[in-house]
């Protein structure tokens, strides 16, 4: 078997008295998409940090491509992320630069490409994301929520990556334009043989984009499957979350 | 680095008997929750300094951050130095008056303005606008997840944001100091030519016959100091930001009050220091 390109073991992470993960355990093969659900305040996006190394985890370990990252600090950490594309939630595009300095921010930092070739670079990844140049020297409080979105898949592409996490892509889009990233999202990643990690709860994102999906409950993976079986899971926590109940096992965060 | 941490002991304690604090216990939470406060600004002061001095520099970055700083910063420093020095030239000649002693105005507002008041009103005026638009700004990217996609994107924020931010302050402080001085001078000089019937000639003459370079050097020192209080309050308070407009508003204002109380305290330290070594 393959060395997974990511894997979780055991990792917990608390803030004070409030465990929020509480021992997880997950594998991402190369080329696989794999959709995390879980609800609101489930810990979603402290995994995808941890994971991403934002956060260090207060037990557990952590590897990334076979090699443990947990805590690797400097260079080791700086190559894992040259490896590594992420979209945020909010965008997270910085709002004093241009889009295609946005874009190109890690060729012009990272790399000290000339910006003539890293606006070359921008644009060329703009396209692929369906934006054409005009929006190139445009900041991002000048594009719609939508725009923004594109614009931060083809930041997290440039460079390649082999794994690249999503972080609720679809939140607060449009069903049209929702779907229009999902299908972005499944074709680069299609296109750069990359892994991906996506979390949300936006179930029809999760059917499309995803061959495995993981359930996160209260701080652990409790299922972790084939997309297509998802409707047929045998969870009862699966269940509920899939068809949207209130009645359940899992009590609604209000 | 969890920053947190020292807040949510101090948090446990006071909440131990929610209602009724022991006050014992009070005190100890606050004191608790006093030194890891200054335990973490210290480090976070040592870290910012760290990659200040070391490559690699975004000298960009630095150029614009010196212009956000210093150029825009002309206006109220300036307007603040020539109020200052006219009210200090009125009121030491009221004071100078009941003595006879008029003929000290001059040397007295050269004096007071390059040792004291040019540095300290610029402090202060760059403790609310520089020390708090840093952090709201700083806040801001916090709270949208812009410096957690800088770190994502192998570029340091103590690097990219803090640095830069640190080294603008203490490059552009002493430069605006200086125009706090010519203009509180000035100031002081408006107003005694006239409002107090100084003869304009021997106002100046006695002005430049009275300073010494150890006066302007000593409000150079006190400027380099200030810049980086007011860049580190205003870097360490949008790093720490909460979640939301109360979040980012709470940051501007503590960097803001920070700023300004400790551009007050290392004022005091440093004109005692001065004056014990004679400088």
């Amino acid at each position: 078997m393959t060395t997974p390109i990511l894997r979780l073991e055991n990792v917990k992470k608390s803030f004070g008295q409030k465990h929020v993960l509480k021992g997880v355990d997950l594998e991402v093969q190369r080329g696989e998409s794999l959709v995390v659900l879980g609800g609101s305040g489930s810990g979603k996006s402290v995994m995808l940090k941890n994971a991403l190394g934002l956060m260090t985890p207060n037990d557990g370990k952590i590897f990334f491509d076979g090699e443990d990252v947990t805590k690797s600090t400097g260079k080791t950490r700086a190559k894992m992320r040259e490896r590594i594309g992420m979209l945020f939630q909010s965008g997270a595009l910085f709002d004093s630069l241009t889009v295609w300095e946005n874009v190109s921010f890690r060729l012009l930092q990272a790399d000290r490409m000339r910006r003539k070739d890293a606006k070359e670079r921008a644009i060329e990844t703009l396209k692929k994301v369906r934006l054409g140049p005009d929006v190139a020297d445009l900041y991002p409080a000048e594009i719609s929520g939508g725009m923004q979105k594109r614009v931060s898949l083809a930041r997290s592409i440039i460079s390649k990556p082999d794994l690249i996490f999503f972080d609720e892509p679809t939140t607060g889009l449009d069903p049209i334009t929702a779907d229009a990233i999902n299908d972005l999202i499944i074709e680069q990643v299609r296109s750069l043989g990359a892994a991906a990690v996506s979390i949300t709860h936006d179930m029809a994102s999760a059917r499309k984009i995803a061959n495995n999906i993981a359930m996160l409950y209260e701080g652990k993976i409790i299922w972790h499957g084939p997309a297509d079986i998802i409707d047929n899971s045998g969870n009862d926590y699966v269940d509920q979350f899939v068809h949207g109940r209130a009645d359940g096992p899992i009590q609604p965060a209000i | 680095m969890n920053y947190s941490q020292g807040s949510e002991i101090v948090s446990n304690a006071t909440t131990a008997k929610r209602g009724f604090p022991n006050p014992l216990q009070w005190i100890g939470a606050a004191s608790l929750g006093l030194f890891s406060e200054v335990g973490r600004l210290f480090v976070f002061f040592l870290k910012v300094m760290a990659t200040a001095f070391t490559p690699r520099w975004y000298l960009a970055q630095v150029w614009k951050q010196m212009v956000n700083i210093g150029f825009y910063s002309l206006p109220v420093v300036g307007l603040s130095a020539v109020f200052i020095g006219a009210a200090l030239a009125l009121n030491i000649y009221e004071g100078g008056s009941r003595y006879g002693a008029e003929q000290f105005v001059p040397s007295i507002v050269v004096l007071g303005i390059t040792r004291e008041l040019g540095a300290t009103i610029t402090g202060l005026m760059l403790a609310g606008r520089v020390s708090a638009g840093i952090s709201a700004e700083i806040g801001a990217m916090r709270v949208t997840e812009q410096i957690d996609a800088l770190e994502t994107l192998s570029a340091s924020p103590f690097r990219y944001l803090y640095a830069p931010r640190f080294l603008a302050a203490i490059i552009a402080l002493p430069l605006l100091v200086l125009v706090a001085d010519i203009i509180g001078i000035m100031g002081g000089w408006l107003v005694s030519v006239y409002a107090l019937d100084f003869d304009s000639t021997t106002y100046i003459r006695n002005t430049m016959d009275f300073l010494t370079n150890n006066d302007v050097i000593v409000g150079l020192i006190k400027a380099v100091v200030f810049g980086a209080v007011i860049a580190t309050m205003g870097c360490y308070q949008g790093d720490r930001s909460e979640a939301g407009a109360t979040g980012v508003g709470r940051a501007a204002t503590l960097a803001m009050v920070g700023a300004a109380v400790l551009v007050l305290a290392t004022n005091y330290i440093m004109s005692t220091l001065f004056v014990e070594i004679g400088l």
